[in-house]
């Protein structure tokens, strides 16, 4: 019962728990029975709420006992990425600085997330402040792949990636910056949207690059992803740049999935070198299924592409090192005094240098550097435009196809270590994930197959102009219902069985 | 700190041109803050709140807190902008200044940079001495105040040789405009007095626009003031230093004084002025070296990612124009000729302060002499002797009450004062005063008659001269009367009625 | 576009509020120049005709009304994170510098 409960999509699930079949209780305890029996291995979570949690999902069973009217989720537990603020619950962003810090306050797609009746599970792991594309730069120690406990499950939220792929948990919050949410949806075989800038409120969130971030689900399914995305979306008075028009139901486009007449775009700058081959060989299968069933395939380039890792990484740090400027041990978070006092100057500087990891550090130091006096203009200045030239390129595209196609990341996920001593080879692996940021543009990551060379899990990548999101859960469910055809179920059916791991599990972090 | 060596003014203007700019900081009065909802300190309602209780999660910069801008901040903001002869800008943005400190809870002040809201200014201002001056005007800019800090520790309760430090973040995202002036030139030896009527006149323009509560003792008016000397026929100006901490107009005046008078000792002697932030010591009376500007002042400014341009529309710059109050100086035109003053009469009651009074006092009914020499008089006697302000002393529909009860003959000017005393005790209005302490002058006849009968019948003599003639004789009994009615009768109608009653 | 000298990283920490050590400003000046070589690519194609962008999805004026929120806190509220503090407020250190 408990191994079935797990396995059961979010939507399955809350349709079991409108039918009473089952309790809030029960599907709870079910996941924080999973989370003790795996998380050891796969370091998922930062913190695990426990017995709270069955509280509230019994304070569910009761209010839908009392006939409240529910919604499709309620009662379902959900992990939440520790970048958000949870009031009560430790909030880290994956870093030594807020270790122990509990917010007075809930941010916004957490507070969605409450009034819909959902669950929260815990915070998941993260890298260091959302920096990183492998969880490894995480003060807390790295989440692994379920796929293979050896590589990485992409990042920065390899954390609610792993959760929902280790079925620890049935969907997940997730923050996507440059593809934090789509490149571990892609190496775990799981699903991820990020929607466009402004659809989901950043209030609570604690922030990475103000003009990039992005709040959005992470799940196994299409329509677990639709059903996620229509509860935290929505106008928030206290974000400025939270969009305040109204959003049709993502829930229904999936349900209307037809890609019949759709025009999908094949970005030829990011389907060639640089892309292992099983990526580049699921990716064109995909193709083919979508076009056989009614697409229609369009080449089309994005000419200036290739400078948005550059562009990226220079307004990412810049944005982040005036972002984490309040990181300074007078309100909150890590104090460290140096030997025999000193002044507040001496304590914030020493306090900064023991409470940020390298990535954090190197980020900072870059971003302060590209504002400084002399330097914006060639530096700053100049990446704002490239961001113009990317938002052309794609309102040029948009002019002639309904969404764009790309693999979500170059390879599938690679080794602890691997890219670790290098970290220009590690930002690469954003290429495809960054341009959608750059430009405000909504994506999505699901599952296209394993690679044949690894067996490990590759992702597809569609995109769609601003406000369209619903473009992606059509092709997106199009696709995976065709897909789960051909496999006869799921991808992650076909996951390693962590049940092997369960007696490693007191061994690494479990908290 | 030892005093610096400071010039002879009239020897320092003979020598070097002073060339002056100003930067006034104003803290609007909206309800709640800049970029967040809290209660704004500002605004009278909020005064005095215990520390850290005007507080959000954006006041303190919590992770994941975001800033939206206060409508109401925006329009005060473009109003003031308008009042400075400003153009407003088709669109402006808010930028990140960044630099740490403790009172900073973002460790970045949200401000403006290169798109300020307001440009291109002029506002005429009037010196004491009757001079007019236009100052130039460069841009006036919305930004968020900081927190306050309290040094522990030490013996000066500054900066300097405390312990530790406390911050109260109360303070911190209190709507500001700050106001940047061109460089003043011109001003010559009324530099000092220019500085000082300058910032009296952001403090009028703001009071009348209701604004800003403008009291610079609380800081909601702040002074940075930018000296500069130049020797006489060079072009080329001065290094300026920058003395802040200027926390009243008289200080205004006498901290570019003293700078003026510093900065010239220092050239005359062979020296050179170093570009730093100076601060003013009212106790001591001058200024002392702080911050030298350096290259550590790198804000790294950048557009504020969080917040979107502020574009206003026509519509809303008209609107706020049209309802814009009339600017002081063309304001004192009208009034002077209105009331009908000469220009000496006129320069004191615009030096006293109490111009808003006289008008308010007019506007109730009291005629303007009669308003100005209550005003300038006895009120602003009363006051000087309590060491308050006058205007916080008596409202000034009860000082048109008061001229008005004297005009129609209740009053003498000798009961008027006691009534005003009365109502600065706070005992009611003038009429509940009269009512309550029976002061008014006895009009009833019999009652004079009466009193004038029995002091005339114990004064035989008296009666005498003042049958043969002698009608200055009168003034004994007219005196007697008086004490009688203790002194709430009208002198020249006692006259009156004893030459009467001494016929009879 | 120009060399990252020790010197420019020592300069940059202090800016940013952090005592990197010796070893660590060895490493960030190597890396920051491969870093910094690998993104001055964007100024090829950052023309003057072409104007930057802020916000990915452009809008304009986004005002609150001028009144008092729900989220305002308690000073407990404010003070429960804070490392130290002292009758309501924030404690921290004695300041060496001045106020900006």
């Amino acid at each position: 019962m408990s191994d079935e409960l797990i396995r059961l999509s979010a939507a399955a699930l809350g349709e079991k728990l409108a039918a009473g079949e089952v309790s809030s209780v029960e599907a709870t305890r079910a996941h924080l029975d999973r989370i003790a029996a795996v998380d050891g291995a796969v370091h998922a979570f930062l913190h695990v709420e426990g017995e709270r949690a069955i509280e509230t999902a019994a304070e569910i069973d009761r209010r839908r006992a009392a006939g409240a009217p529910l919604g499709p989720l309620a009662g379902v537990p959900i992990a939440i990425k520790d970048v958000l603020v949870t009031k009560g619950m430790p909030s880290t962003s994956g870093s030594r600085i807020l270790e122990g810090w509990i917010p007075p306050y809930d941010a916004t797609p957490v507070t969605k997330v409450r009034e819909a009746g959902m669950i929260p599970l815990g915070k998941t792991n993260m890298d260091e402040f959302a920096m990183g594309s492998s969880t490894e730069h995480s003060a807390y120690g790295p989440t692994h792949n379920p796929w293979d406990l050896d590589r990485i499950p992409g990042g920065s939220g390899g954390g609610s990636a792993a959760s929902v792929a280790a079925f620890e948990a049935p969907l997940a919050l997730g923050s996507d910056t440059g593809g934090s949410i789509r490149q571990p949806a892609h190496v775990t075989g799981t699903v991820g949207v990020k929607p466009t800038y402004g659809a989901v409120s950043r209030y609570g969130s604690i922030a990475l690059a103000s003009s990039l971030d992005q709040i959005g689900p992470v799940t196994r399914t299409v329509l677990d992803a639709a059903l996620l995305h229509d509860v935290i979306a929505g106008h928030d008075p206290l974000d400025s740049t939270s969009i305040p028009e109204a959003w049709p139901s993502m829930a229904d486009a999936v349900r209307r999935a037809d890609v019949s007449g759709l025009r999908i775009g094949v970005i030829k700058e990011l389907d060639g070198e640089g892309f292992q081959a099983g990526v580049r060989q699921r990716f064109h299968e995909s193709l083919e299924l979508l076009e056989k069933n009614g697409a229609e395939i369009v080449e089309v380039s994005a000419p200036h592409f290739e400078y948005s890792i550059a562009a990226y990484y220079l307004i990412l740090p810049a944005e982040a090192s005036s972002n984490l400027a309040k990181f300074d041990s007078v309100r909150f978070g890590l104090r460290v005094t140096p030997e025999g006092g000193g002044t507040v100057e001496q304590v914030m500087s020493a306090t900064r240098e023991a409470g940020f990891g390298p990535e954090v550090k190197r980020r900072i130091i870059l971003g302060t550097y590209a504002l400084s006096a002399g330097y914006y203009d060639a530096y700053y200045g100049s990446a704002q435009k490239v961001r113009t030239l990317v938002q052309r390129d794609f309102d040029a595209a948009f002019a002639n196809v309904d969404v764009l196609a790309s693999p979500t990341a170059p390879t599938t996920a690679f080794k602890f270590g691997e890219k670790l001593a290098d970290p220009v080879s590690m930002y690469l692996n954003d290429i495809a994930t960054i341009p959608a940021n750059l430009a405000g543009v909504p994506g999505i990551s699901l599952p296209s197959g394993l690679a044949p060379e690894d067996g490990l899990p590759v992702g597809i990548q569609f995109l769609a102009p601003a406000r369209e999101d619903a473009r992606l859960y059509n092709v997106g469910a199009a696709l995976e219902q065709l897909l789960e055809a051909r496999w006869g179920g799921p991808l992650l059916a076909q996951a390693p069985d962590l049940s092997a791991h369960e007696l490693t599990a007191t061994e690494e972090g479990a908290l | 700190m030892a005093r610096a060596e400071l010039m002879d003014f009239d020897k320092a203007l003979e020598l070097f041109e002073p060339v002056i700019g100003l930067e006034v900081h104003v803290e609007l009065n909206t309800t709640t803050k800049m970029f967040s909802s809290a209660p704004n300190p500002a605004n009278s309602q909020f005064h005095g709140a215990e520390p850290n209780t005007l507080i959000t999660p954006v006041c303190l910069g919590l992770p994941g807190s975001l800033p939206v801008v206060n409508g109401d901040a925006v329009k005060y903001s473009i109003s003031l902008g308008l009042a400075l002869g400003c153009e407003i800008a088709p669109s402006s943005r808010f930028a990140r200044k960044n630099y740490f400190y403790p009172d900073l809870a973002k460790n970045y002040q949200i401000s403006q940079y290169d798109e300020p809201i307001a440009f291109d200014g002029e506002v005429e201002v009037e010196l004491e001495n009757g001079r007019v001056f236009t100052v130039p005007i460069e841009r006036a800019h919305m930004e968020e105040d900081a927190g306050k800090l309290t040094h522990v520790g030490g013996s000066t309760g500054r900066i300097q040789g405390a312990e530790y430090s406390l911050v109260d973040y109360n303070r911190a995202g209190v709507p500001l405009v700050e106001i940047v002036t061109r460089p003043i030139f011109g001003g010559e030896a009324d530099t000092p007095a220019l500085a000082k009527a300058y910032v009296a006149t952001i403090r009028d323009i703001v009071l009348s626009l209701g604004i800003s509560e403008a009291r610079m003792e609380r800081g909601n008016l702040r002074c940075d003031a930018n000296v500069s000397l130049r020797p006489r026929g060079q072009e080329k100006l001065g290094t300026r230093t920058e003395t802040k901490n200027v926390n009243s107009m008289r200080s205004v005046e006498r901290a570019v004084r003293y700078e003026i008078q510093r900065q010239a000792a220092i050239l005359a002697g062979g020296g050179t002025i170093i570009q730093e932030t100076r601060h003013w010591h009212e106790d001591t009376g001058a200024t002392s070296a702080g911050r030298p500007k350096s290259d550590a002042d790198d804000y790294r400014y950048f557009p504020e990612p969080d917040l979107l341009p502020v574009v206003p529309s026509k519509e809303l710059v008209d609107e706020l124009r049209a309802a814009l109050p009339e600017a002081p100086a063309a304001r004192r035109r009208r009034l002077k000729s209105e009331w009908g003053f000469s220009d000496d009469e006129f320069q004191i009651v615009a030096n006293s302060g109490m111009l808003n009074e006289l008008a308010e006092t007019v506007a109730a009914g009291a005629t303007p002499a009669a308003a100005r020499k209550w005003w300038t008089g006895e009120i602003a006697r009363l006051a000087n002797a309590a060491d308050v302000d006058a205007s916080g002393l008596v409202s000034p529909e009860h000082v048109a009450e008061l001229a008005q009860l004297v005009d129609s003959g209740t009053l003498t000017d000798r009961l008027a004062r006691q009534v005003l005393e009365g109502v600065i005790a706070g005992e009611g209005s003038p009429q509940q005063v009269v009512d309550a302490r029976g002061l008014a002058v006895v009009s009833d006849d019999g009652a004079l008659i009466a009193a004038i009968d029995e002091a005339l019948a114990s004064q035989p003599d008296v009666l005498a001269k003042i049958r043969d003639g002698k009608v200055q004789a009168a003034g004994a009994v007219i005196g007697a009367v008086m004490k009688a009615m203790q002194g709430k009768a009208d002198a020249a109608r006692v006259r009156e009625l004893v030459l009467e009653r001494a016929q009879a | 576009m120009s060399e990252i000298t020790a010197e420019q990283v020592a300069h940059l920490a202090n800016l940013a509020r952090i005592a990197l050590t010796d070893e660590e400003i060895g490493h960030l000046t190597t890396e920051l120049g491969q870093i910094m070589h690998a993104v001055e690519k964007v100024s090829e194609v950052a023309t003057p005709d072409v104007p930057p962008t802020s916000h990915p999805i452009p809008m304009q004026n986004v005002f609150r009304d001028d009144v008092v929120g729900t989220t305002v806190l308690t000073a407990d509220e404010a003070l429960a994170g804070a490392p130290e503090s002292d009758d309501s407020r924030f404690k921290v250190s004695a300041i060496l510098g001045e106020e900006q």
